[in-house]
């Protein structure tokens, strides 16, 4: 790996499947309330509200993200925005996405990384119909591919535009 | 009760697909669009067929200005993306940079930053409110809403040295305490304006045409918030009681003593009573706020000059006047982040609009739009 | 004093007559009647500025003249040297002619309202229907403006329009026929001596031939709102919704003559409402009855209309049409029935 690799918040995908006891013992649960997603097979670890700002976080594979949008979505959480991480030393994109709940103080956040020079993920808009212009978003910002997008054209960029600035390599 | 649009005919009134439509470019340069938003608007007739908002006339690309510069230098930047309540997003972004950086806050900065932000509310609310009426045909409300406004404008002027685009709070406190002049006249102010709120209720919220306007006009359900992740008094007009400072406290807001206003219809006159109630609650916290406000200093001790954050990602939420607003910083242990994500509530409000106005009469339309309040830098960004 | 001066014009006027009668007199009324509405035009311009400005709490014009009251001058000129542009693609014909198509017929209207027992430039026996049949063409050249301008907008204006005049005229027209079987005629001059006497006498306060002519004046009064375009009735305008309207494409003095037809309407309904129940130029008090009385009545009823605008919202579209056809169309029916079976049942018993 190259050796100017950033420090990488959170984690790899790689790195949480080999040792996903260690982390759990790194951060504790500080959570004061019982885990109210801890029926949900997904393997949220908790976080210090106080030091991150959000409560539950996960990573999954790219082929997992509508699977939780859904389980999420039953539970009641509402979407709250969907952006990217160009891991440009790791050749990794991040795609994050945020959800809240209407009612309890519960931010969860889900993480995913996918192949920087092959950006493509399935869109959660048929789950979230909300997802459908952050997507457009992160599109314009990373060119990550949203497969089954309805509408993937530039959001917020010109409508022909064909760069991605917030792509690390991005020279205005 | 609702007015049914009995007299109009149309095959989307009908229930069936229309079949001649014409597209109506309603924007960016149009009266009901409040800056330069455009929609593009299948019509059949006055009804909606159609309504796509086109965003990005007026992006700026402020994440991308986040990675390029200090922290500090980028503060100034959150002000600009929501010009109407600037406070609560610098608020905001100095809360992920104190979070991360672990800068304790020293009371009375927090007490004053809950004060500021709240009369940046009520004057973004007073602002929506001519424009919302405006919207509506009655034009003289306006200028009343901007009298007022202008009480709050001067009392910020005074201590923030800007009337619009605040930069008062930093990492850590404040630029400079506030004075005995600024308490008065807060204190003055919060007397001068309760019974103006009672006023407006007589001379706008009563009135018979205004009510026919709005009531079951534009329903927004609970489901569709949340699929579409609408907050603010938005959410809270269709009767979910979701408030940044209620859900994720912050700053100095557990307390104070005030209610989430919040209104089961779903219309467009539940999200005006939404905002109505939220002036007079913020009236309320800034009341208590300055009775209870502690003496000490403004700024937190040692506070490095630069700063770099420890790597990871830092999230901070505020309830800004539209909605939930959230800074995300990634860093990587240097001097600039290496993302910056905002997270705007316009956007997410805006983004039900076309599912919202499907079917809709145009003018119906445009209040359920003026009752969004969208400020389209904040959708831009 | 108004008497004798009175007195004096219909000397002076009995002096010019002999001269040379017919052609001299339809010039110089024609003259008065065009000054009358370009001054009240420009000046209603001025009276709106300020009066908007007093219920918003600002000073409004002041700059030019005392108060600003040149300010309507300066407008005019502003507008005059403005370029008319015709946009590419509309049937220049239709959207030149437009403008003149709004301000002739009320202009043309005007002509056979009685101002004082002498002052009127033509005193015809079916002036009512003379003025209602002008009122039609109206609609059609806003309607012309709309739809040659090529304009979403403005062909949205227009079909609003029209719906909307042609709503509006129904019960305007049945509260009009009540008020000509109340007089007796549709000579404007012969109604206004029919309410000669004390202010009960005017047909507003006829609770005997009527009970129901407050509210008969008060259909009058919102169908001549609708059908000026006023606000809360300002559909075609709209201005957050359809930006100018029908008006949308129209610059320079195009727009400045659709702004003077809009005051020249108002005071062709603000004086025929005084006509028709304020009693015209009978005065109140018994003194002084003539042309001051007439004026002193219409331009209440013109800042009304002023006061009305600054402070209500827009109607919605449908609720201005469930308004005509649920609620006026049938209370003004309802009146000119009883009003009918009072003239058949009471009055020959009273008389």
């Amino acid at each position: 790996m190259n050796p100017a690799v950033p420090e990488i918040p959170g984690d790899s995908p790689l790195k949480a499947a080999q040792a996903p006891a260690e982390q759990a013992a790194v951060t504790p649960a500080v959570a004061p309330w019982p885990n109210p997603l801890a029926h949900l097979q997904i393997p949220f670890r908790a976080v210090d509200y106080e030091v991150k700002g959000y409560h539950l976080e996960v990573t999954v594979a790219p082929g997992e993200v509508v699977a939780v949008a859904t389980q999420l979505d039953k539970e009641g959480l509402a979407l709250d925005t969907i952006t990217g991480v160009d891991w440009m030393a790791e050749g990794q994109m991040e795609v994050v996405y945020d959800y809240f709940h209407l009612a309890k103080p519960l931010r969860v956040v889900v993480r995913t990384r996918i192949p920087r020079d092959k950006p493509e993920i399935d869109t959660i808009s048929g789950v979230f119909p909300g997802a459908n212009w952050h997507e457009r978003e992160t599109h314009d910002f990373f060119g990550i591919k949203f497969l089954g997008h309805p509408d993937l054209t530039p959001f917020l960029l010109p409508e022909d535009a064909t760069y991605h600035p917030l792509r690390k390599d991005f020279v205005a | 009760m609702t007015e049914k649009a009995d007299f109009l005919t149309g095959d989307v009134a009908a229930g069936q697909p229309p079949r001649e439509t014409f597209v109506l470019n309603l924007g960016p340069q149009h009266p009901a669009t409040h800056g330069v938003l455009r929609v593009k608007m299948t019509m059949d007739g006055e009804y909606i067929v159609r309504a796509e908002p086109v965003c990005g006339y007026i992006h700026r690309m402020q994440e991308k200005m986040g990675e390029n510069r200090t922290y500090a230098q980028f503060l100034p930047n959150t002000s600009r993306i929501d010009y109407l309540s600037a406070m609560t997003y610098t608020h905001a972004f100095v809360g992920a940079v104190e979070r991360a950086a672990k800068i304790p806050v020293p009371p009375r900065a927090e007490y004053i930053r809950v004060i500021t932000s709240e009369l940046n509310r009520i004057s973004s609310h007073l602002v929506w409110w001519g424009a919302f009426l405006l919207d509506l045909g009655g034009f003289t409300p306006l200028l009343y809403a901007f009298d007022d406004r202008e009480k709050i404008l001067d009392l910020l002027e005074a201590i923030t040295g800007a009337r619009l685009t605040y930069c008062y709070y930093r990492f850590g406190g404040l630029c400079n305490d506030v004075d005995d002049s600024f308490i008065k006249g807060t204190r003055e102010f919060v007397a001068h304006m309760r019974p103006r709120l009672k006023m407006y209720r007589g001379l706008v919220t009563e009135n018979i045409i205004f009510r026919k306007r709005l009531e079951g006009i534009g329903p927004i359900s609970q489901e569709m918030c949340r699929k579409y992740g609408a907050t603010g008094p938005v959410i809270r007009g269709s009767g979910v009681s979701y408030d940044v400072r209620r859900v994720e406290p912050y700053s100095a807001y557990p307390e104070f003593d005030f209610e989430i206003p919040t209104f089961p219809g779903g219309d467009s006159m539940a999200r005006y009573l939404v905002r109505m109630e939220e002036m007079v609650q913020s009236l309320r916290i800034i009341e208590q706020a300055l009775d209870k406000l502690p003496a000490g200093p403004v700024m937190a001790d040692k506070v490095p000059r630069v700063l770099k954050l420890p790597a990871g990602d830092y999230c901070y939420a505020v309830e800004a006047a539209r909605g939930r607003f959230a800074v995300r910083i990634v860093s990587d242990n240097k001097e600039i982040p290496y993302r910056v994500k905002l997270r705007t509530p316009s956007l997410s409000n805006l983004s039900l609009f076309e599912e919202a106005s499907k079917g809709m009469l145009l003018p119906d339309a445009l209040a359920l739009m003026g009752s969004l309040d969208l400020v389209i830098p904040d959708i831009d960004r | 004093m108004m008497q004798s001066l009175s007195g004096f014009i219909a000397g002076f006027w009995q002096f010019i007559a002999s001269l040379w009668p017919e052609p001299l007199r339809l010039v110089l009324f024609l003259g008065g009647i065009m000054a009358f509405v370009g001054l009240n035009a420009a000046y209603l311009v001025w009276v709106e500025r300020k009066g908007a400005a007093r219920f918003q709490r600002r000073p409004g014009p002041t700059e030019v003249g005392y108060a600003g009251l040149l300010q309507p001058i300066a407008d005019a000129v502003k507008l005059l040297t403005k370029q008319l542009i015709v946009p590419a693609g509309v049937d220049a014909t239709l959207f030149r002619a437009a403008p003149l198509m709004v301000m002739a017929p009320a202009l043309m209207s005007l002509a056979v309202i009685p101002f004082s027992d002498v002052l009127s430039a033509r005193n015809i026996n079916v002036g009512l229907l003379m003025i209602f049949a002008f009122g039609s063409i109206n609609v059609m050249a806003l309607m012309l403006g709309g739809w040659s301008s090529r304009n979403k907008y403005a062909i949205i204006s227009a079909a609003r329009i029209v719906s909307q005049n042609v709503a509006y005229e129904i019960p305007m027209l049945l509260v009009v026929i009540t008020m000509v079987m109340v007089t007796g005629t549709m000579n404007l001059s012969d109604i206004v001596k029919a309410q000669a006497g004390p202010f009960w006498h005017w047909n507003l306060f006829k609770v005997w031939v009527n009970p129901l002519m407050p509210v008969t004046f008060l259909i009058f009064y919102i169908c001549m709102l609708a059908e000026t375009n006023r606000a809360p009735f300002d559909m075609a305008e709209a201005e957050s919704e359809l930006v100018a309207g029908a008006y949308t494409e129209y610059s320079g003095m195009g727009f400045g003559v659709f702004f003077m037809a809009e005051y020249a309407n108002i005071l062709l309904g603000c004086s025929l409402a005084t006509v028709l129940f304020l009693g015209g130029w009978q005065s109140p008090i018994g003194i002084w009855s003539g042309v001051v009385w007439f004026l002193l009545k219409l331009y209440f009823l013109v800042f009304s209309v002023v006061w009305i605008r600054w402070t209500f919202p827009r109607t919605q579209f449908y609720g201005l049409l469930n308004l005509s056809w649920k609620i006026l169309i049938p209370v003004s029916l309802f009146t000119l029935i009883l009003s009918s079976a009072m003239l058949k049942l009471i009055k020959p018993f009273a008389a």
